[in-house]
């Protein structure tokens, strides 16, 4: 039984495949969907470079087999912009030099746009403890936090 | 002309890095492509009896196993790029361990499959019998000489003398004199992005490409191409993203040369890349010094002589970098100080650990630590203010250009070229509120200890002699500019964008800008000791220079008159008193309907005095002496980079390597057993700075003194934020732990070392 | 976060061949552990486990996913304590109304918990399972005296915290069980509790903890203080508990409460701390936490 079937969606797309069980999420994402967006910076769970949105939470996806995600909906940073159209927090990113090398910078993303969805109301302490788990090697986070604070009023519901 | 230059444009590659279209290495895929594994010594110091692979080849999906008898004969040594010391080609590595294995991670076989996890599986079924030897770990161990880690030279270490007027002379007179030992431990740059290669033979053509290159793609396409005996136009290194450098990506590694060679003999593209635990074992290390250093004063606290001897773990092998950090530490000790007198052994070891190389601002991170913690220690015993014994020895704006004498066995005698060192630090004072904060210097306040410390540096840029731009116009008449440096994230495409731009007069849009290939330009150099800034920079303003030149050429022969004026504006040629005009899209037009195309390639040539960036960081911490916490409540850096090209990115790359430095300061270790084994090999042991660390850093740049030595005025940036982080936090602490008579001497100041040192201090005193 | 064993090297980071099961029903999944016993691994929150597997530090030939079975993740008051099924993430634990009446210490705890990312998917059982001596639920349910149910082929049994966790990532689960619930005693309104880490970043694991409580009430056991991350598991401070049973919250009766500790704590050095300086934090702890109760602060 080490060989499955999965149907999962990602980025809204349905994607059926067959896969190894032991296939991480993360290289499911990047080698069988060529989705190269994600990346693969520790394999253990803590640097964050690999973390996308799966129901809707966060997570890891180095952490996570694919089989797992059998009938759920995972979104990763390919599917943040509108088309050619970058996302707020995306163009807040640019706008703030928040990224250098940008291999950190998906995860980020990812944590930020998930975390900001059900909590806009959002503090540059809270920021920093949001990212927390992303390591970032280049920007000293500075701009990261700046970016992310710019970017979440686009996030609170107008009622 | 000078619109772009100088101005915060936000980055051009953002776009794509935003969207997650960037192109790392593991994010290429080729048909047919095949994944190398390696497997690599668990004894850090032995005699290979034997490399049993036959299970591992039996394995389904594995086209091959291969070990250094398969590659017998083809497994050259890897050669030294720069700063090589005398017999140091006898420390070099080949690409797999032949008889001996000199460290933990060395590559003993490699592994050929069809997917990375079989490739994995394979190499977990392959085994080696080893003869295990005393590995040597230390400089005592190294001189010992009861064990040579390259045995046919008879050695492990390696020294040699730098220095300036007369120390000895002075420390026998001096009024007052200090020793001192300091030490900073082993760490590394950590890139977020592991390295790795693809590597693609065409047999046809018999060229052998390579992707994932960077930093020195020229360099390594002629010790690959030697490798391979190949000639060199045959060889391609390709360029493109590369997830951070910081000097260790981008050396020729063993994979290096193992992959490319694989993917010819097999006749199939093949990809390796390295995972995180690899990465701890077979990427460079760096920084493990430690430092004798004696400092002499007079009574007014001029530094009349410093003396010094350096000792650094080289690891297992030469590398590619030679004997820079070494070196490097030796000639930055002085730092902006006149010190008329040093004198500095600097030495070296072989160890059996992984291999040590450059990382961001090698040999001054150690250095600056050194010198500026003595100095510190000499106010106090003086009794005159930190700041202003700083004051009375910094090198002045009148003394410049400042001979800094000779201080590597490699250059020539350097000079400071400009810098008003003493008006930036007054800066610095300012900024961090040093008046203000001598009220709480040393007290304790709701149980925390308050200091502030200082830390001054100088900082070369501009490595290299020559670099190269390319620029050609399109047949829409937009422009391609190929430039020698390579991108890890410093913006380079959006940089040299500025500078071209303003040079043609054109908007930004309308030049790309690429990290070029080494098929795309003739001989470009790369990117490595800040010299993009200045040497791409330069090139890049050269170059577009001459191509602007000969797109005049190209209109008046359009026009068909040789003395027609023509005058130049926003991308359009017009004939003076005229109508006429020509586009740069007819005009390229106009050129390839004559089969000719506008296509100018420029080198730049540094021959003028290479330019030194200086700067001072003040930190104020707070620290817990019950636990050892240190909270870092401000830090500010002030740097001269002279002139600015993009600030938006001046501060992002300072403010990376601030926390870069304090990561090295309070965290960062890479520690050996008594087995040689490295016991900090993952993320949960090496610790990184994370966003809550270190919020409270701010990074400033002043333009006091343009570089003379080149035409845009820079000085080169990228490592002057991390080089004097640790003197400035370990001068703070000292400052502030001063009633406990703690001294800091070692690097990293994590709690629990810190403790410790508080502890002992409190022992002593009892 | 996993620590990795020292002198093990691999080539690559992709874990072992396993077969995968993802049973719908409790029972199944007891099933399928009984059959394979020690070849097999339970997979909830996979924070510590998939680590692990990537490292080649667990091979197991077998996987079996319980995250889609029904029923498991309730947090509810029940009989006069909170009961958390074994699919709880901390995420939940964090945000839940129903803990924070309950339990509040749980709420604080969990905010130490690893990162944002960890806590979506982490369980508290997957800890507890795990026993790291550094972790905080463990010492949690030390202090609030809780109570385990383990479920297996063989029948329920509940186990009590002291007799859960054994010794460093050891505890009672038989190869064929499976943590499902955890009762704790609900928190009186009048109850005093601190809780406080040190660690050497946000999220890591403890260097040393310490929590405590204080019940006003005439129970037995009503001043219970554990520490944490410091010897091979949370453990109870019943030296310094009985100083302040015997002499109140005074400064003196804390001072020696908190020099007293070294009685109940086999300290631990490591690549990150010594001992020494464990104990020293440990103390250092107990002082501020036992201050803040002092003056009756619930955090």
């Amino acid at each position: 039984m080490s060989f499955h079937i999965i149907k999962t969606t990602v980025n809204g797309i349905s994607a059926d495949r067959e896969v190894e069980s032991r296939l991480t999420l993360a290289d499911f994402l990047r080698h069988d969907l060529r989705l190269t967006g994600t990346h693969i910076g520790c394999e253990h769970g803590v640097c964050g470079a690999c973390t996308v949105i799966v129901e809707g939470k966060a997570v890891r996806s180095c952490l996570i087999f694919a089989v797992q995600v059998d009938g759920k909906h995972v979104n990763t940073v390919e599917g943040l912009a509108d088309g050619e159209e970058l996302s707020p927090l995306q163009q807040s990113f640019r706008k703030h030099h928040a990224l250098q090398c940008g291999f950190c910078t998906s995860g980020i993303l990812n944590s930020a746009h998930a975390f900001l969805q059900e909590n806009p109301e959002i503090t540059p302490d809270r920021v920093r403890e949001l990212i927390s788990g992303n390591i970032c090697r280049c920007t000293g986070y500075v701009r990261i936090v700046n970016a992310i604070m710019d970017a979440a009023p686009n996030y609170r519901k107008i009622t | 002309m000078r619109n772009f230059t100088g101005a915060p444009i936000p980055r051009e590659e953002d776009a794509r890095l935003l969207r997650g279209r960037g192109s790392y290495v593991d994010d290429l895929h080729l048909e047919g492509m095949l994944h190398a594994a390696i497997f690599r010594s668990s004894t850090a110091h032995g005699r290979i009896k034997h490399v049993e692979t036959s299970e591992a080849g039996c394995l389904p999906g594995v086209l091959g196993v291969f070990t250094a008898r398969d590659l017998s004969g083809h497994l050259k040594p890897i050669r030294i790029r720069v700063a090589g010391l005398p017999r140091f080609e006898e420390f070099l590595q080949t690409p797999l361990a032949i008889d001996k294995v000199r460290y933990v991670g060395e590559p003993v076989a490699i592994v050929v499959a069809e997917t990375p996890y079989i490739a994995e599986d394979a190499a977990s079924l392959i085994s080696l019998e080893v003869d295990e030897l005393s590995p040597i770990l230390t400089w005592d161990q190294a001189v010992e000489g009861k064990q040579f880690i390259h045995e046919a030279t008879g050695t492990n270490i390696t020294g040699n003398f730098i220095g300036r007027g007369n120390a000895d002379e002075v420390f026998n007179s001096a009024y007052y004199t200090r020793r001192e030992r300091f030490s900073v431990q082993r760490h590394t740059a950590m890139p977020m992005e592991t390295r790795g290669l693809v590597a693609d033979w065409n047999a046809a053509a018999e060229t052998m490409t390579v992707y994932g290159a960077t930093k020195i793609p020229f360099f390594n396409r002629l010790s690959l191409s030697q490798m391979l005996e190949l000639p060199e136009s045959s060889v391609i290194m390709r360029v493109g993203d590369a997830g951070g450098g910081f000097g260790v990506r981008g050396e020729f590694y063993p994979e290096d040369f193992l992959v490319p060679f694989l993917a010819r003999k097999l006749n199939r593209p093949i990809k390796w890349v390295e995972d995180r635990r690899e990465h701890f074992m077979a990427t460079n290390h760096a920084r493990e010094t430690y430092c004798d250093l004696e400092i002499a004063c007079d009574r007014d606290g001029i530094i009349q002589g410093l003396r010094a001897r350096v000792v650094v773990d080289l690891g297992a092998y030469a590398r590619g970098t030679g004997s820079t950090a070494p070196a490097r530490c030796g000639q930055f000790l002085p730092g902006p100080y006149r010190i008329p007198n040093y004198t500095c052994s600097v030495n070296a070891y072989f160890s059996n650990k992984t291999p040590s190389g450059t990382y961001r601002g090698p040999g001054r991170f150690e250095a600056n630590f050194f010198r500026e913690r003595i100095i510190d220690m000499a106010a106090v015993d003086l009794k005159i203010d930190r700041a202003e014994l700083r004051r009375r020895n910094f090198v002045t704006p009148n003394e410049m250009p400042f001979n800094m004498g000779k201080l590597t066995t490699y250059e020539p005698a350097a000079e400071f070229d400009s810098g008003d060192y003493p008006s930036l630090f007054e800066t610095a004072l300012v900024r961090i509120n040093w008046n203000w904060l001598q009220t709480v210097q040393g007290r304790e306040v709701d149980g925390w200890y308050h200091g502030v410390g200082l830390s001054c540096f100088v900082e070369s840029g501009a490595g290299g002699a020559t670099e190269q731009a390319r620029i050609r116009l399109t047949e829409d008449g937009s422009i391609d500019l190929f430039v020698g440096a390579t991108s890890s994230g410093q913006g380079h495409e959006t940089v040299f964008s500025q500078v071209c731009a303003d040079v043609l007069g054109l908007p930004l849009y309308k030049i790309r800008v690429k990290c070029a290939s080494t098929d795309e330009i003739a001989a470009g150099v790369g990117s490595f000791h800040s010299r993009s800034a200045v040497m791409s920079g330069n090139a890049v303003r050269q170059t577009a220079q001459t191509f602007l030149e000969s797109l005049r050429a190209a209109a008046i022969d359009y026009f068909g008159r040789p003395n027609v004026e023509l005058s130049w504006n926003g991308g359009v040629f017009s004939q003076e008193g005229t109508d006429a005009k020509v586009t740069l899209a007819v005009l390229a037009a106009h050129m390839a309907a004559k089969r000719e195309v506008i296509d100018i390639t420029d080198t730049f040539v540094n021959v003028k005095q290479k330019p030194f960036s200086y700067g001072t960081n003040a930190a104020h911490v707070a620290v817990d002496p019950r636990t050892g916490r240190v909270k870092l409540l401000d830090f500010v850096a002030i740097e001269d980079i002279g002139t600015i090209l993009n600030p938006l990115i001046a501060h992002g790359q300072s403010e990376g390597a601030i926390v870069q430095g304090l990561g090295g300061v309070f965290l960062e270790r890479l520690v050996y057993d008594e087995d040689g084994q490295l016991t900090t090999a993952s993320f949960a042991d090496y610790l990184l700075p994370t966003a809550i660390d270190f919020p409270n850093i701010r990074a400033e740049f002043v333009n006091l003194a343009p570089a003379p030595g080149n035409p845009l005025g820079a000085k080169g940036a990228g490592e002057g934020g991390l080089v004097a982080v640790a003197g400035a936090i370990g001068n703070a602490i000292s400052a502030a732990l001063a009633s406990l008579n703690v001294q800091v001497r070692e690097l990293p100041v994590s709690p629990p070392r810190l403790w410790e040192l508080i502890n002992q201090a409190q022992e002593n005193a009892d | 976060m996993t620590r990795v064993a020292v002198d093990w090297v691999s080539s690559a980071m992709k874990p072992a061949s396993f077969d995968y099961f993802r049973p719908d029903t409790l029972e199944e999944a007891a099933a399928l552990l009984a059959t394979y016993g020690d070849d097999a691994k339970l997979l909830a929150g996979g924070q510590t486990l998939v680590p692990m597997m990537n490292f080649r530090l667990a091979t197991p030939r077998v996987l079996i996913d319980i995250n889609e079975i029904k029923g498991l993740d309730f947090i509810q008051q029940q009989n006069g304590s909170l009961c958390l099924g074994a699919l709880v993430r901390w995420h939940e634990i964090e945000s839940s109304s129903v803990v924070a009446q309950s339990n509040p210490m749980l709420g604080e705890a969990v905010r130490s918990v690893a990162h944002y990312q960890i806590r979506n998917r982490g369980t508290w059982a997957g800890s507890c399972a795990h026993a790291d001596p550094a972790a905080e639920f463990p010492a949690v349910a030390l202090i609030s005296k809780a109570r385990f149910t383990l479920f297996s082929t063989r029948g329920r049994r509940v186990v009590s915290v002291d007799e859960f966790f054994l010794g460093p990532l050891t505890t009672a689960l038989t190869p064929d069980e499976i943590l499902v619930d955890v009762e704790m005693p609900l928190f009186n309104s009048n109850t005093i509790w601190a809780f406080e880490e040190f660690a050497l970043r946000n999220g890591d694991f403890a260097i040393a903890g310490v929590a405590v409580v204080i019940e006003p009430n005439d129970q037995e056991d009503f001043i219970r203080f554990v520490s944490f991350g410091v010897s091979d598991k949370a453990c109870r401070l019943r030296t310094a508990e009985s100083v302040i049973a015997t002499s109140g919250l005074t400064h003196e009766a804390i001072d020696e409460a908190a020099a007293s500790i070294k009685n109940d704590i086999d300290a631990r050095s490591d690549i990150h701390a010594s001992a020494d300086y464990r104990l020293a934090l440990t103390k250092a702890l107990l002082e501020r936490t036992l201050h803040r109760a002092s003056v009756g602060h619930k955090q």
